[in-house]
């Protein structure tokens, strides 16, 4: 292990962090302020990247790909908002994991229809192609920190709106008490489609930019999703701060296990018997560490203020 | 009155109206079919349906298990699928091993299933509603993970065993009738157990902390411990399903675990009609029949599927159980 | 001096800068009924979730039957032998009258959670739900889901649910709001019968009940206990008129 190799993996992580932060963010919104469980929200984050692949493979640009992508996915967003999710708001839990669950079945489907079930993948950006020498004659990826530098962006751009706008106030407000917010004379359906919007544009954008470095495919959606379950609930429900943060332990915590489990059980166990155990271990790792944060803070580590 | 009634003790021995008779009927009409299926192969039925029943059986196990806490407890978990794969590969693992035997299979399919309901059960219910949902989700995907990992018993790609188990040596499993006629033993064995669980003092107070969690408490009942005992006891029952999903199928997989799967048993519960019991085993006759069909149509079944999981959860109440109290109900007003 | 049953000592709770209980004090001696009065937001629920366990207060002391209850949980406290009804009602609305009732004396039993005893037919439980019900004048409604009771009813049957936890003490959360005339007489009538038998505090608006039935009266202000004593002279005291009786013209 030397220290180049640890930078690398911690820059991986960094960037791992940073899609989870854009994908769990919106999902903890929708729940704060429609206490609205949203399982296919890993879909549309598939989806960005579905629809990134096609318009850039239509326009021969990443960048107005990518902006089409978007558009698209929150069209695509606001019908599923419109013609399900809508009607779930009122409803219990159940019902809401039930439905979207079906959800999920639908669109991964669809998307193996229309695309196909190969994967695919969108070529890196001529303009940020290549690489960035760090110390030590390390080179990373330039459009890995491009994807890390434009998640934070997106995330100050967040906090922004949240904290400093009247939309933001009235999310926050939301979050906290909607009947009131509604009596206050808000239209309360509008404020729920802007946050749904929100959160989907969120999820598609991390979607898109993940494209050029990860496999396109059917389910890709999935795993993202159940990891950012995990960052919501260590970071505190409700809570974008708890969702940053969370996003960069989980991030963090998963790549570095991965890279480093084996080489730590190497110093106790023989080869095979470290490579098998490592397998097993470092994909367990990060509920290992959920499992403990919630023995120790079940509400999570900075939970949104005013929730029950 | 036309209803039959029954008299509760009491010092003024007031009679409720119960309709004892309805409620009875249901099960008997369902276990009766089921017992009489492998005749109506014998005289003519395609001998596929009698491995699909079974197939339905196993996993109308495992949602009547679900039911205790989901329907009963009100405890909705996402990482159900989790135990069934325990008990399968526990199963598989020992198979693979040369360990065939049922009577040291079943104490360490019901010894892994209990640790790791204790364990996963008490970090889980110090949480409530959403996040549940959520950690059950993650717990199950970290089963589903090690299982991936287990290069060593086929990993992704699944792990074949090459023979059933064993009871005291005989091959008891190996017969196709003689194995559904042990499923529906042991479906109806599980039936009971969870009716007389949730009709007891335990029960009434697992079914009154789904509605009212502070009044149990300040009643002076624990209610933590109360759910923990559920969950561990759903997870145990839950794992005897895997071991004989494992022995029909002659096959493990970590997709015996994966997410969609407890997804699946939810949706079973669901479909049959939460907290009835034995609506959880109509649901999972439902479901697999439904599945059997549309899979023979098109490769793309879950594109129908799945649409039809979402009408079925915004325009339907009570599920299949609910929609025959109404049509029962009707008939006689 | 019998000693009380129920002594709050220098309780305080503050929510950030605002200051819910404020130093209060006073005792529940056996068989008394106790009220508890004070305008809106004087903080009396605040203060009867201290005592029952739901909320824990900053400083001071419960004791309760001699022992030191403040910190225990809400569960200990039930089986010591405190009782309580919420102001909102807090029933089990899916299960019979009966059964709500029988809870509490399934909390009481040998095997309060066995899970192979049917609960339904547990005449060990049952009978001494029947004479709670019986004591409430619910034995009429006893196998009426619980969730259909009228609002004087599940007021009452609140009060049946407290009394199969044998309890010494029961905290009673304004039991009259929003009952009608005729049922609020009964009640009324329902919790003089109870006097003598169990210490009560009773939280409560409606004054003409209060002052029939209380032994003693304290009077809850921002938090603070401004008077405490026999009701007539609480209700002369200059003090009280003006902060609270005063206001009501």
């Amino acid at each position: 292990m030397t220290t180049g190799l640890l930078i690398v993996q911690i820059l991986n992580g960094l960037q791992l962090g940073i899609l989870l932060f854009l994908v769990a963010a919106g999902l903890t919104l929708v729940f704060g302020v429609m206490d609205f469980i949203n399982l296919a929200h890993g879909v549309q984050y598939m989806l960005g990247a579905y629809l990134a692949v096609t318009f850039v493979g239509i326009t021969g640009s990443f960048v107005l790909g990518l902006v089409l992508a978007l558009a698209a996915a929150l069209v695509i967003g606001l019908a599923l908002e419109f013609l399900v999710f809508r009607h779930l708001y009122a409803r219990d839990h159940l019902d809401q994991v039930l439905a979207t669950f079906g959800l999920i079945l639908l669109l991964n489907q669809g998307v193996k229809m229309i695309w196909g079930a190969a994967p695919l993948s969108v070529p890196v950006p001529a303009f940020l192609s290549g690489n960035v020498a760090l110390l030590d004659g390390i080179l990373y990826p330039t459009y890995r920190f491009a994807l890390i530098g434009s998640g934070l962006a997106v995330g100050a751009l967040l906090w922004f709106v949240v904290e400093k706008t009247r939309t933001g106030m009235l999310l926050r407000a939301g979050a906290s008490n909607a009947p009131m917010v509604s009596a206050l004379g808000v239209d309360i359906n509008k404020l729920f489609m802007i946050v749904f919007a929100f959160g989907t544009m969120l999820a598609a954008f991390a979607g898109a930019m993940a494209a050029p470095i990860l496999s396109v495919e059917p389910g890709m959606g999935d795993n993202i999703l159940i990891l950012a379950f995990v960052v919501i609930v260590v970071g505190g429900i409700g809570s974008i701060r708890g969702a940053f943060v969370g996003a960069l332990i989980v991030g963090l915590v998963d790549t570095l296990g991965r890279s480093f489990m084996n080489d730590l059980l190497r110093l106790f166990m023989s080869a095979p018997s470290a490579r098998a155990a490592g397998a097993a271990l470092s994909s367990m790792l990060i509920y290992l560490v959920m499992a403990i944060v919630l023995f120790v803070r079940p509400e999570g580590l900075l939970p949104s203020k005013g929730r029950a | 009155m036309s209803e039959a009634t029954t008299t509760l003790p009491g010092p003024t021995a007031r009679a409720l109206p119960l309709p004892a008779r309805r409620v009875l009927l249901i099960p008997v009409l369902l276990f009766g079919l089921l017992a009489l299926l492998p005749l109506a192969v014998a005289l003519g039925l395609p001998s596929h349906w009698l491995t699909l029943v079974t197939r339905a059986m196993i996993f109308a196990i495992a949602a009547l298990s679900l039911d205790l806490i989901l329907g009963v407890g009100g405890l909705v978990s996402f990482g159900h699928a989790a135990f069934v794969g325990i008990g399968a590969y526990a199963t598989g693992i020992m198979i693979t091993e040369g360990l065939a035997e049922t009577l040291l299979i079943l104490p360490v399919v019901l010894a892994v299933c209990g640790v790791f309901g204790l364990v996963t059960g008490y970090v889980s219910l110090r949480t409530r509603g959403v996040t549940f949902i959520m950690i059950t989700l993650a717990f199950g995907q970290m089963v589903y993970f090690l299982a991936q990992a287990l290069s060593a018993y086929g990993g992704d790609d699944g792990l074949t065993l090459y023979q059933r188990s064993t009871l005291l040596g005989f091959d008891a499993f190996g017969n196709r009738i003689g194995f559904f006629y042990v499923v529906l033993g042991v479906l109806l064995a599980c039936y009971l157990l969870v009716r007389v669980i949730v009709a007891s003092r335990f029960g009434r107070v697992l079914r009154a902390a789904r509605e009212n969690a502070t009044r149990v408490s300040v009643t002076g009942f624990q209610v933590p411990q109360v759910r923990l005992v559920a969950y561990v006891i759903s997870g145990l029952i839950a794992g005897l399903s895997g071991f004989l999903l494992a022995n029909q199928t002659e096959f493990v997989s970590p997709a015996f675990m994966s997410w969609p799967r407890s997804g699946e048993l939810i949706f079973m519960v669901v479909l049959g009609g939460v907290g009835s019991l034995h609506g959880a085993i109509i649901g999972a006759l439902a479901f697999l029949f439904a599945e059997d069909i549309l899979a023979g149509w098109t490769e793309h079944w879950k594109v129908i599927f799945g649409p039809m999981i979402v009408l079925f959860v915004l325009f339907t109440r009570g599920g299949l159980v609910g929609l025959m109290r109404k049509l029962g109900a009707g008939r006689d007003d | 001096m019998t000693e009380p049953v129920l002594a709050l000592s220098g309780i305080q709770k503050a929510f950030g800068a605002l200051k819910v209980t404020d130093g209060v004090s006073l005792s529940v001696s056996p068989g008394e009924l106790h009220a508890l009065i004070g305008p809106n937001g004087a903080g009396k629920t605040t203060l009867v979730h201290q005592i029952s366990g739901m909320l824990r207060p900053d400083t001071g002391s419960i004791r309760f039957r001699g022992q030191d209850i403040t910190g225990l949980s809400p569960e200990r406290r039930a089986r010591a032998g405190l009782a309580r009804t919420f102001q909102i009602t807090s029933t089990i609305p899916s299960l019979s009258v009966l059964e709500n009732v029988a809870l509490g004396a399934q909390a009481r039993a040998v095997h309060p959670l066995a899970l192979f005893r049917n609960a339904a037919r547990d005449e060990a439980l049952n009978a001494p739900a029947w004479a709670a019900l019986e004591a409430v004048g619910l034995t009429e409604r006893a196998h009426v889901l619980a969730g259909r009771l009228s609002h004087g009813e599940k007021r009452a049957l609140e009060i049946a649910m407290a009394l199969t936890l044998e309890p010494a003490a029961i905290l009673l959360d304004e039991p009259l709001a929003g009952v009608g005339r005729e049922e609020g007489e009964r009640l009324i009538a329902l919790l003089a019968s109870l006097k003598g038998r169990y210490a009560m505090l009773l939280v409560e608006h409606d004054m003409e009940a209060v002052f029939a039935l209380a032994d003693s009266v304290s009077v809850l202000v921002y938090g603070r206990v401004i008077a405490s004593g026999e009701p007539a002279a609480v209700r002369a005291d200059p003090a009280v008129r003006e902060a609270y009786l005063g206001e009501e013209g």
